[in-house]
């Protein structure tokens, strides 16, 4: 019984992530292709691999490290930033919690529910105005503003985790607020930070419709070097497939050596 | 070492919390210690035990009266400023920490310089024989090995009181036993005013120089062990101290303030102990300890309770047998080598002076002469 419902399970689990990785990998098998090959209307598996695309992609004037500089830029410090101010919301909420705690917990969340086109034309004057248009730290505002709200939630239950007792503990041994947040807690929650900061770092690398509506050039991330293959005349399939496999790489290395972290933190209450 | 003092002290969880009551969780508490007492909390669950603790270690407020240390009044001072030191049940060991570290915490936050901290510890771990455990993370040790590092982290701190809430009830019964006679041993040594917390009222009666039997957050009685054993003021502490637990039986005293009766029961009470001339004619709960009944087969022994046994518990030692009489279950504790089965009817009786006397309403221990008790 259990043998077969396993089996069933493991096969199901299998057809996920096919269908989840087909994309992917028809994306680096298309990128390694030649513009006539990605384009040919019968899908061509067997091919001679080419890295012209990742040479064109890579040229001088389609400029990838500008690109990358700026996304990498951005995410690093939105990701930074957000822990900052989420740290210490979260601290507070778990564990000096007032009457409208719960209710502002929801109150962050219900903010994502927001579809972002919502808010476009407000945020966009208000930044024209700033002159925060096509600058770094406008991007960064607004990705620590999208991501801000799943940091809290994610380092207060990472807090709420972390038994009363031993806080109590700090307290009677004489540590004060930040001693006991700096010498307990966070040690206790690293864990937690570490996965928190992992999905803030992704989110914001993998943030598209900020970056291609609020950057131009100085600022343009990785999307918008997606985007920049895009043409209305002759072939870009496989550029722009080199320049996505560029874009995601990073994000995928990063992933497959943060895994066991990611699981381990992002299970910690539910495994207990 | 310091003299607590607890004056009127109350707390009201209020209704800011979900699992709030209206009542008081603990209510006009009052206590002077002696400077390096050993005072026990015992009491059934959910009674305020932990709550007057926590007030006591300024983790919780207390919402009315005031608590002094030394004199000092400490009802504004936070926690970390009250110079005392806290044993928990779940030990709260800092799970990051080596048990070095657990133990040189306080001290290190108290800027005392490396080389004295070092010395602490080290005296510290030696006394609790922890010595090679101190490389260890807290997940490496056993649960009396945590029990240990808790206390050490405890006395290495050398603080003015000890506060401990029910720190053994997570050891094994043998670990317990043994636990129980080294923190003993450790106040005798350390001298440090020291407030203990458990349910179990063995517990309470080896350990304790001084016991607070509280109920329903409302001090039941402050005495010796031995006081409470011999003059419980009313029929909750009677039947919470002791084990096996006292009987209790409703009978009606007679005119000549003497006489005794129930259905199948008769006593003849005593009046060198407790006055009863007032409750002429009154019902009154009459209390007898397991281990003062004695069997007999004298059908006019002044005081006599039958019965027919239907529990039979031998452990060796001593017999348990119970009966149930005038409603009543009555529990005895005969020798160890008593032949009696289930269903036999019998005859026990006691000595008059082993009778404790309570009023039948107010549930009330009658006023006593001798045996003088100091009480709350
Ligand atoms: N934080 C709290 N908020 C509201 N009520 C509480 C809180 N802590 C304890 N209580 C209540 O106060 C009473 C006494 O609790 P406690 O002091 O923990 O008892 P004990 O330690 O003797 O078992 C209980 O009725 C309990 O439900
Ligand atoms: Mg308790």
């Amino acid at each position: 019984m259990e043998q077969k419902s396993s089996l069933g399970l493991a096969v199901i689990g299998w057809l996920v992530a096919i269908v989840m990785f087909f994309p992917i990998l028809w994306m680096v098998l298309t990128a390694l292709k030649t513009e006539q090959s990605a384009f040919s209307m019968v899908p061509e598996f067997v091919f001679t691999p080419t890295l012209e695309s990742f040479k064109t992609a890579l040229s001088q004037n389609a400029g990838y490290w500008h690109y990358a500089f700026n996304s990498l830029f951005t995410s690093v410090m939105s990701t930074l930033i957000g822990l900052a101010l989420a740290i210490p919301a979260a601290y507070a909420m778990a564990f000096y919690p007032s009457k409208r705690t719960d209710f502002t917990l929801v109150w962050m969340v219900s903010t994502k529910f927001i579809p972002a086109v919502g808010v476009l034309i407000p945020i966009f004057l208000v930044y024209k105005t700033l002159g925060l248009i096509d600058n770094n730290w406008g991007l960064i505002a607004l990705f620590v503003g999208m991501n801000l709200p799943i940091m809290v939630w994610m380092v207060y239950s990472y807090f709420k985790d972390v038994p009363k007792d031993i806080v109590e503990a700090a307290e009677i041994d004489g540590a004060s607020t930040l001693a006991t947040m700096f010498r307990v807690i966070l040690p206790l929650a690293l864990p937690g930070l570490a996965s928190t900061g992992l999905l803030a770092l992704i989110l914001a690398w993998n943030e598209s419709f900020w970056s291609l509506t609020m950057a131009d050039h100085n600022a343009a991330t990785l999307a918008a070097f997606i985007a920049s293959f895009k043409s209305a005349e002759g072939l870009f399939w496989a550029k722009m497939s080199a320049a996505s496999v560029m874009t995601v790489a990073p994000i995928i290395v990063l992933g497959w050596f943060a895994q066991k972290q990611m699981v381990r933190g992002l299970t910690f209450g539910a495994v207990k | 070492m310091a003299v607590v003092e607890l004056k009127g002290v109350a707390k009201n969880y209020g209704g800011a919390h979900k699992n709030a009551k209206a009542a008081n969780a603990v209510e006009n508490f009052n206590l002077t210690t002696r400077d390096g007492e050993f005072i026990v909390l015992v009491g059934p669950s959910g009674c305020g035990k932990s709550t007057t603790m926590r007030m006591i270690a300024g983790l919780e407020a207390n919402t009315d009266g005031e608590i002094r240390i030394d004199g000092r009044d400490v009802s504004q001072v936070a926690a970390r400023d009250r110079d005392i030191a806290m044993v928990f049940q779940s030990y709260a060991l800092y799970p990051h920490m080596t048990v070095y570290d657990n133990m040189a915490f306080a001290l290190s936050l108290k800027k005392v310089p490396k080389p004295e901290i070092e010395q602490r510890v080290n005296d510290a771990a030696s006394i609790l024989d922890i010595t090679h455990l101190l490389d260890r993370k807290p997940r490496a040790l056993s649960g009396g090995q945590r029990q240990r590092v808790a206390l050490g982290r405890a006395i290495v701190r050398d603080p003015q009181v000890f506060l401990m809430d029910e720190p053994l009830s997570n050891l094994d019964a043998m670990l317990r036993v043994d636990m129980r006679a080294e923190i003993i041993k450790l106040h005798r040594k350390l001298g440090v005013t020291t407030f203990y917390v458990t349910h179990d009222q063995t517990e309470a009666m080896t350990m304790g120089e001084r016991i607070v039997v509280m109920r329903d957050g409302h001090i039941q009685q402050i005495d010796t062990p031995n006081a409470l054993y011999h003059a419980p003021n009313n029929v909750f502490v009677a039947g919470f101290i002791g084990t096996p637990s006292m009987n209790f039986l409703k009978m009606t005293l007679g005119g000549d303030g003497k006489t005794l009766t129930g259905q199948t029961a008769r006593m003849v009470a005593s009046s060198e102990r407790q006055s009863i001339e007032a409750h002429k004619g009154r019902d009154l709960m009459v209390g007898v300890r397991p281990e003062h009944l004695v069997l007999t087969t004298d059908e006019a022994a002044a005081n006599l309770i039958k019965g027919e046994i239907d529990v039979v518990e031998p452990l060796g030692s001593v017999t348990m047998v119970q009966l149930e009489v005038d409603g009543h279950r009555i529990t005895a504790q005969l020798e160890g080598d008593t032949s009696v089965r289930m269903g036999d009817a019998i005859m026990l009786t006691c000595d008059s002076a082993r009778l404790h006397l309570f009023d039948a309403e107010t549930e009330q221990a009658l006023p006593r002469h001798e045996h003088r008790t100091e009480t709350a």
